[in-house]
């Protein structure tokens, strides 16, 4: 049993930081406008399709080959973070923004609309394009790394491991150093106050937008090359469960969100491949994803706060 | 020309009338303080003035220009600083982070840095807590650095809501000392207060405010000796 623990370890991981990555876009909207932004999970899974669809077209015009495979990843992450971006931006500007003096729920579920929306919008244009709404990313990473002569780690993981750290590192040195990451803080804390020290609230909350759906976007990239194939409904579940690792984490908390990732994803890692055993089959490893919500409402009925949320205080 | 000129000015907040024909002028260099009882429209005054709320009808004037219908951080860029009731301090920010946010539109970091040494200068406790967060510190120094953040963007006008809410005696005193330091280099100050003794000491004209009308307006030092006033605000 012990001998799968490091591929299990590796593959909780991965995921992990592939739900951190998400979960920093659900709490960075939430943190400031107060508000489950539900069609984050769609940005991540259009991203994704980008991604591919980048590599998928270099390929049939045969530039792929002539790629040095990481330039080709590089690209693809670029143009899926842009694209993901922008439409991040464009959804806050049709969807969220007018709402954003209604109660709410009006708001949520707009959000919830707009996640229909781009699952429909992604599965028609490809199956107008393609005949078919599942696609398989060509594979850039197919080698494995050799680590201390006991576990053989697919360089695919590395790789979105990797990427997913520079993102989080990248996002919190913008955060704490920057002006408008500081600026971005100030108005989580106090938008009224802000806007008297010529903050435009307004272009922060687009900010906050276009990096938490770049950053979503690119885990997109990171979860075609991982796991081979994607389709239009790929960021529900990981949606749901990157929103359970940041209320895991606390929500509205950057470092919240980040743990409360990697956390989640080795749990779940976890639960896949020793529920089965432990109890004797009588829970398998189809109940990995019962495991991960049953934390969430475990989190929400004990320490509704998170793991490094404040005690919620009523704003004034 | 004035440089500050509310005329007219009708607000409302949900069905109340907030203020009823509001007119105020604040000339260059001066201390002008807008007292009145709770409740009276002084922090609306202010709110109005900073587009935090709208008037529903009436001009103000900042330099010439008319600022009523701009939103808030357009008028802050005019140059009008207002200092919030109630400090409204960036608790999670270090009180370093909360003076960089008050120079939020000035782009020379040279500059910003004078600004943060100027603070320090008018008050130096703040530097003794630069990278402590602003929500843990007492009352007093939070209000310190809430008008420090107020002239890190160098404005024209400081609007100083109650600065002396909540706070020792000793410190409202220090306060005050440094409002019209300040005044001396040549800022000028539009301060309300609750505090009408402490606030006509320091200014050079007042108005006084009763529920969203100007019913007084006089020099300092006459409303200070105006048997109406002192049976009313200074008992």
């Amino acid at each position: 049993m012990l001998s799968i623990l490091p591929q299990v370890l590796i593959d909780g991981l991965t995921l992990g930081f592939m739900y951190a990555v998400v979960a920093l876009g659900y709490t960075m909207v939430y943190g400031i406008l107060e508000f489950i932004n539900f069609a984050h999970g769609e940005i991540f899974m259009v991203g994704a399709f980008v991604g591919t669809e980048v590599l998928l077209i270099a390929d049939s015009l045969g530039l792929l080959q002539e790629m040095n495979p990481f330039v080709a990843f590089l690209l693809s992450l670029l143009i899926a973070m842009i694209l993901s971006g922008a439409l991040g931006v464009g959804v806050e500007r049709v969807a969220y923004r007018p709402l954003r003096n209604a109660p709410r729920l009006v708001a949520l579920i707009s959000a919830i609309g707009v996640s229909f929306l781009l699952q429909d919008l992604v599965r028609f244009t490809e199956a107008v394009a393609r005949n078919e709404f599942y696609l398989n990313s060509p594979s850039l990473f197919p080698g494995f790394l050799e680590v201390g002569g006991f576990a053989q780690v697919p360089l695919k993981a590395v790789v979105v491991i990797v990427f997913a750290i520079v993102m989080m590192v990248v996002l919190t040195l913008f955060i704490n150093k920057t002006k408008w990451g500081i600026a971005m803080r100030a108005v989580a804390q106090d938008p009224s106050t802000a806007s008297l020290m010529t903050i435009n609230v307004d272009k922060v909350i687009v900010l906050t937008f276009l990096i938490g759906s770049s950053l979503g976007g690119a885990t997109g990239v990171l979860f075609a090359q991982n796991y081979g194939t994607i389709d239009p409904y790929i960021g529900f579940i990981l949606g749901l469960k990157a929103f359970t690792a940041a209320v895991l984490g606390g929500i509205g908390n950057i470092r919240g969100a980040m743990v409360g990732g990697v956390l989640l994803g080795l749990l779940e890692s976890l639960a896949g491949a020793y529920l089965g055993p432990l109890t004797h089959g009588a829970f398998g490893s189809e109940y990995k994803d019962v495991f991960a919500f049953s934390i969430l409402i475990l989190v929400l009925l004990l320490k509704p706060e998170g793991l490094f949320g404040e005690a919620v205080k009523e704003k004034v | 020309m004035a440089l500050l000129e509310l005329e007219n000015i009708h607000t409302y907040y949900g069905g109340i009338h907030a203020l009823k024909g509001l007119t105020i002028t604040v000339e260059q260099g001066e201390i002008v303080t807008l007292i009145g009882s709770n409740g009276a429209g002084k922090s609306t005054t202010l709110k109005t003035i900073s587009g935090q709320v709208r008037a529903r009808s009436g001009t103000i004037r900042f330099n010439g220009t008319d600022i009523t219908r701009l939103k808030t951080h357009e008028v802050a860029l005019h140059g009008i600083a207002h200092v919030p009731e109630g400090r409204r301090i960036f608790p999670k920010l270090t009180v370093r982070e909360n003076l960089e946010m008050g120079a939020f539109s000035i782009k020379d970091k040279k500059v910003i840095e004078e600004g943060i040494e100027r603070a320090f200068h008018y008050f130096p406790r703040l530097k003794e807590r630069i990278n402590q967060k602003g929500g843990t510190m007492s009352g007093g120094e939070q209000q310190m650095l809430a008008i420090a953040r107020g002239l890190m963007m160098k404005p024209k006008i400081l609007m100083l809501d109650e600065p002396s809410m909540g706070l020792a005696p000793i410190l409202v005193e220090q306060i005050f000392e440094i409002v019209k330091e300040m005044n001396r280099e040549g800022m000028t100050i539009l301060l309300v207060e609750q505090n009408a003794n402490q606030a006509l000491a320091v200014a050079h004209r007042g108005y006084v405010i009763q529920t969203g009308e100007i019913i007084l307006q006089d020099d300092a030092l006459k409303l200070l000796s105006n048997p109406q006033v002192q049976e009313a605000y200074l008992s």
